[in-house]
């Protein structure tokens, strides 16, 4: 499908939530020369979840496996926002109009441009409605 | 059966017997003992006052710490001349204990073990693998004797390189194995990574386990997963070693009538508790020589069922060991074991129920309880929602079969400490 192009993989970790379980990741990362694009902590009473958009998400989730975290892939996809008043609202009304709902997100400002990494529960339809309003989703090979 | 006439005897019959042998034992210890003449005065007994077999709860109890207190040998009621082995105690709570054996002694244990391995449904023909510990450690000689007593092929592994120990499992048809729970899942793992299916290409169709607390969720498992039958078995190194399993109807524990005499007591009280009650199990063994034991309180708790068992033996059972009355934890007021927890988690396939931590604290009168448990990975996704589900699904399957409140907390798989012996599982932070 066409869409494939679209759905950038996102390397989720568990942590406990104590310090230096940050540390422990970014670190291991930097050994093992993954660059981290993007990415957000998640936090809830003890726990904690990790989510990046990394460079080499197969080799961040060898390296980490190996120390034992635990890890998983997620599907996400990258909006490109307009980094002025509005730009948000933009997506969010696109996707709450076709009833998708976002399960979570995170943004960055990046070199060119604002971005919104988006968890969608249809991830199919949401790349859709966002390309046929006149989105512009970025392209896994930007990434990875 | 291996002995009918002692293992089918009428109840009225073996509680008679019973009464003489508690009898003699009494008479000989009082005489001959320095310890329970001591003892049974200051518990203001005489053997003449044991008139019934309930007489026995008039006698004193005796405790771990007798033995300790007696290092090495202060208790033997046997010259070093009548003793043929010694095993000594792994001393994980405390200083070794030292335990001695005649040659009738042994004799008995053998006895016990083949009745036991017999009623597992084991025999001539079979191969088995005692991957116990041989040396000090009671398991692997008592299992390797009783063992080539039914005439099985033993075959004396030990503990340890697993893979050998699965080669040899297949090159020599191994079909039963006597070990730990724990050692045969990892057996069965090891198995699996060695491309070999213990269902499939082993003859292995018995596992005789014990030496350590386990759950009925753990039988399913290993049934289940390695496509045999597996038993439980008791005993401990003051008893002589393992001396009692299951028979095929896995519904508990035969406690030969013969050879020793089992109470459930409260354990706070020292009170006598009726069958169906759970408690402290106390043991009197009828026959010893070197090492006398009257109303030892093993420590474990457990529940006695005096019910005929439909496989026709009519020693009275003991269920699957609860837990420790040293491992008792008394949150709220309500009693909670380790074992309890462990096995509410096996029953959650969101986690991983073998390795947990419960962690006691009390905040001004009122205790709170908490316990860690790792995550099955396969459980894990990214979404806070599913997580806190997670958690919510444990401690309310906690709550409903403790019946006291827990906290949870959710850590990764292999967060928490694994344990090569007995596992501490508790940390106890209240200040009383």
């Amino acid at each position: 499908m066409a869409e494939k192009k679209y759905l950038i993989k996102q390397v989720s970790i568990f942590s406990e939530n104590k310090p230096g379980r940050l540390a422990a990741i970014a670190s291991a990362l930097e050994e093992a020369g993954v660059n981290i694009l993007a990415f957000s902590i998640a936090e809830a009473n003890g726990f904690g979840v990790v989510r990046a958009l990394v460079n080499k998400p197969d080799l961040a989730h060898k390296t980490l496996t190996d120390l034992g975290f635990m890890v998983s892939f997620t599907d996400v996809i990258a909006v490109a926002m307009r980094d002025e008043p509005g730009g948000l609202f933009e997506i969010a009304r696109i996707l709450g109009e076709a009833g998708i709902n976002i399960e979570y997100s995170y943004a960055y400002s990046g070199k060119d441009g604002a971005v919104l990494i988006l968890r969608v529960d249809q991830v199919e339809e949401g790349v859709e409605k966002i390309l046929a309003a006149g989105g512009t989703l970025l392209d896994v090979s930007l990434f990875q | 059966m291996w002995d009918p006439r002692a293992e089918e005897m009428p109840v009225e019959e073996l509680k008679r017997l019973q009464y003489r042998l508690l009898k003699t034992l009494v008479y000989r210890l009082y005489s001959f003992s320095d310890f329970y003449h001591a003892r049974m005065r200051e518990a203001n007994v005489h053997p003449d006052d044991i008139r019934t077999l309930d007489d026995v709860t008039r006698l004193p109890f005796m405790y771990k710490r007798d033995l300790r207190d007696n290092y090495p040998d202060h208790l033997f009621t046997a010259t070093q001349d009548e003793l043929v082995r010694y095993h000594v105690s792994s001393g994980t709570t405390g200083k070794p204990t030292v335990v001695g054996y005649t040659a009738n002694d042994l004799e008995n244990w053998t006895t016990s073990l083949a009745r036991s391995l017999t009623a597992c449904g084991l025999g001539r023909g079979d191969v088995m693998q005692v991957s116990y510990g041989y040396g000090l450690f009671t398991g692997g000689l008592g299992m390797h004797y009783g063992a080539e007593r039914i005439g099985a092929t033993v075959l004396p592994s030990s503990t340890g390189n697993t893979e050998r120990q699965i080669e040899l499992m297949q090159d020599l048809h191994v079909t039963a194995i006597a070990c730990t729970p724990s050692y045969l899942v990892h057996i069965g793992e090891t198995a699996e990574r060695m491309g070999v299916s213990i269902r499939d290409d082993t003859d292995l169709r018995i596992g005789v386990l014990g030496a350590e607390p386990w759950s009925e969720a753990m039988r399913t498992n290993l049934q289940d997963s390695l496509g045999i039958r597996v038993y439980d078995i008791y005993g401990t190194s003051e008893l002589s070693g393992p001396m009692f399993t299951e028979c095929t109807e896995q519904n508990g524990i035969h406690i030969w009538g013969d050879l020793a005499y089992p109470e459930i007591i409260d354990p706070e009280t020292g009170e006598s508790l009726p069958a169906g009650e759970k408690g402290e199990l106390v043991m009197t063994v009828l026959k010893k020589e070197a090492l006398p034991m009257i109303r030892y309180r093993v420590g474990d708790v457990t529940v006695l069922d005096d019910e005929p068992c439909a496989c026709g033996r009519t020693a009275p059972r003991i269920m699957r060991i609860q837990g420790r009355v040293d491992d008792m934890l008394i949150v709220r007021g309500i009693n909670v074991f380790p074992s309890q927890v462990e096995h509410t988690l096996m029953e959650i396939p969101e986690v991983v129920g073998s390795a947990f931590q419960i962690v006691v604290d009390r905040k001004g009168a009122l205790d709170s309880m908490l316990v860690r448990v790792e995550m099955s990975p396969e459980a894990f996704s990214d979404k806070i929602t599913d997580l806190m589900q997670i958690r919510g699904k444990v401690a309310h399957t906690l709550k409903s079969s403790l019946n006291v409140a827990a906290q949870v907390e959710l850590m990764a798989p292999g967060a928490l400490p694994r344990f090569e012996g007995k596992a501490q599982r508790v940390i106890d932070r209240r200040v009383y």
